[in-house]
């Protein structure tokens, strides 16, 4: 056995190449300044995390956050249903269901947001059909705002959310649900203490999932938000490309990165804990 | 207890059961007894609500409940693999059908201390399913449906996942129970030896259709047609001249030696060769090839070291008239 640590060299070599030594550069950057040209120099400061602090970041980090949350709700509530409804399909069809909701992902995310544009805006799709089957006489303000931004998130990330539901709800064994009829569950009684405490599992992934996402995500309120809505993700995108700020933009990914890793751990353990001794189920 | 009128059930175009009639009595311990496939757990599904018959009337203590959906009935299944729910402790599982029902919370207590102790379960209350044994599991099945106090329990296959000296013993366990609490019982399975030791009455099912309704002894003894006495135990068939069909159990088949018999008992209708001799533990199966036939016997003789049959030896087969069972053709 003594040779048995070389046999976990290639992983190591493939984290170290694709995963440790690029955030190790983004931890050294975050601690450097900068020239006013833009120019990165290692003159190790704390001074791009002090700026974090300021009442402006620290405003769109919490819009992130909360924007975050929505998004994830949100999914649940949409993504379960659809999920619900695929997997209790016939066999056959359920393949094409997924296939149906996997699609989206064949096309480019910035035309498929792009889409949602000409969908919303004033003159766009939905605006003109409302008017000419006269339910409003002038267009509505669909883009660039909030809404606007919440719809592109929950599009773009509703697949994250119906997948592992999915898979969840297709392993649920259905003789328990005839079980609990037998004892006497409606069901919708059924589905309360039933299906939804087992296929809770695939919710917490996609909540994972979904959320992690929707924290990083920028073209969404770039394209859609309007100059309005700025989250996380394009205040870093910005200080990369057109700042010119990357130590800034690394001490925000870094921010972003331990906010994340503290927010996952938080929910695992409330997960574990709301499940009590349930860990062989 | 329970009353099938002309119960039919088709998927399509395949008839899965024609109409049928079928009375379970009260306090009766009834077995579904059939190959797989020959729709009796079909038919067990029926009288749970859990499948929609095609056609007829389902009564249970004389209601109808044909179209009442399962949750609204007043039977509970013990299901084939136990269905427990895996995120739910032992006493948990068994307190929800009272929960359902809304029996008031000492009402509740009582009852789950009671099948508790009478099921053995008191110690694995607070252990999950899956941290049981397979029998463990089985009991907790049976506790969770005998605690609603149901007027019907239905109980499918519910131990053919276990191994076979557990099976034996909770065989037992589960008739002894059944007498005690004078529930109605209707039990499926594909096992005659099971059928045969719990039950008050058999139902012989193929394909859908009832082949003989009787007492465990009738079925064996006097089965009806062919295929209930192929399906409940060896047999041998002899054709006798009489244009029937003679039907003989191997145990009530005697041999004899061709020479120098005693002649103490009937006749020996055939005689034959020895061509295998098995040992069973408390019997031995001779078989024994029929002079001017193709048609080998099986006859089981119980191990005796006076008169040990050897492979070759020539035999008289030889039985009492009143062991005959007569099919028509």
């Amino acid at each position: 056995m003594k040779n048995g640590k070389f046999l976990i060299a290639p992983l190591l070599l493939w984290l170290g190449i694709f995963f440790a030594i690029p955030l190790l550069i983004v931890v050294v950057v975050s601690f450097a300044g900068r020239t006013p040209y833009g120019q990165v120099i290692f003159n190790w400061t704390l001074e791009n995390y002090v700026r974090f602090f300021e009442p402006l970041y620290l405003s769109i980090f919490a819009d992130t956050l909360w924007v975050a949350v929505l998004t994830t709700v949100f999914t649940i509530i949409l993504g379960y249903p659809l999920a619900y409804y695929i997997a209790q399909l016939p066999k056959k069809w359920q393949q094409p269901g997924l296939i149906l909701v996997m699609i989206p992902f064949w096309i480019n995310f910035l035309i498929r947001s792009f889409a949602w544009v000409i969908i919303l805006r004033s003159q766009g799709v939905l605006n003109t059909l409302l008017i000419k089957l006269g339910f409003i006489t002038a267009p509505l303000q669909l883009l660039y705002n909030d809404t606007a931004v919440m719809v592109g998130m929950v599009y773009s990330l509703l697949p994250f959310m119906v997948l592992p539901i999915y898979v969840s709800l297709e392993q649920l064994d259905r003789r328990l649900l005839e079980a609990a009829y037998d004892l006497g569950a409606t069901p919708f009684t059924a589905f309360r203490k039933i299906t939804l405490p087992l296929t809770l599992s695939g919710i917490s992934e996609g909540t994972i999932l979904v959320f992690i996402s929707s924290l990083g995500m920028f073209i969404v309120p770039e394209i859609m938000g309007g100059a309005k809505a700025a989250l996380v993700g394009n205040l870093i995108q910005n200080q990369f490309l057109s700042a010119r700020n990357w130590p800034f933009g690394s001490a925000l990914s870094i921010v972003l990165a331990i906010l994340s890793l503290v927010l996952i751990t938080i929910y695992y353990k409330a997960l574990a804990a709301g499940k009590g001794g349930g860990k062989d189920a | 207890m329970i009353r099938l009128e002309g119960i039919s059930k088709r998927f399509g175009d395949q008839v899965i059961i024609p109409p049928t009639d079928l009375t379970v009595n009260e306090g009766e311990f009834l077995t579904l007894l059939g190959p797989s496939g020959c729709g009796k757990t079909t038919l067990l599904r029926m009288i749970a609500g859990l499948e929609t018959p095609s056609s007829g009337k389902i009564f249970l203590a004389d209601k109808e409940v044909t179209d009442l959906p399962p949750y609204r009935r007043d039977v509970n299944m013990v299901f084939q693999h136990y269905a427990l729910f895996p995120h739910m402790t032992v006493e948990e599982n068994i307190r929800f059908g009272l929960k359902m029902k809304k029996v008031d919370l000492q009402e509740q207590d009582k009852r789950v201390e009671q099948v508790l102790a009478m099921t053995r379960l008191q110690d694995l209350r607070h252990r999950y399913p899956k941290q049981m044994s397979g029998g463990q599991q089985q009991r907790v099945a049976i506790a969770r449906a005998l605690v609603n106090n149901p007027k019907v329990v239905l109980l499918d296959e519910p131990l053919g996942a276990l191994d076979y000296q557990l099976r034996k013993n909770l065989q037992l366990e589960l008739a002894d129970l059944q007498y005690d609490l004078g529930i109605t019982f209707v039990y499926v399975t594909h096992d005659r030896e099971e059928a045969l030791t719990m039950s008050d009455r058999i139902i012989v099912m193929n394909k859908g259709l009832i082949e003989q309704d009787g007492r465990p002894g009738e079925i064996y003894h006097r089965p009806g047609n062919e295929f209930v006495a192929k399906f409940i135990g060896e047999t041998n068939f002899f054709d006798l001249g009489d244009g029937l069909t003679t039907l003989l159990r191997p145990e009530k088949l005697n041999l004899c030696p061709e020479e120098g018999d005693d002649g103490a008992h009937p006749a020996p209708h055939f005689f034959g060769t020895i061509t295998d001799v098995v040992f069973y533990g408390t019997i031995d199966k001779v078989f024994v090839d029929l002079d001017g036939s193709k048609q080998e016997v099986v006859a089981y003789q119980y191990f005796d070291d006076a008169r040990k049959w050897r492979m070759d030896e020539r035999v008289g087969i030889w039985w009492y008239p009143q062991d005959e069972v007569k099919l028509s053709k």
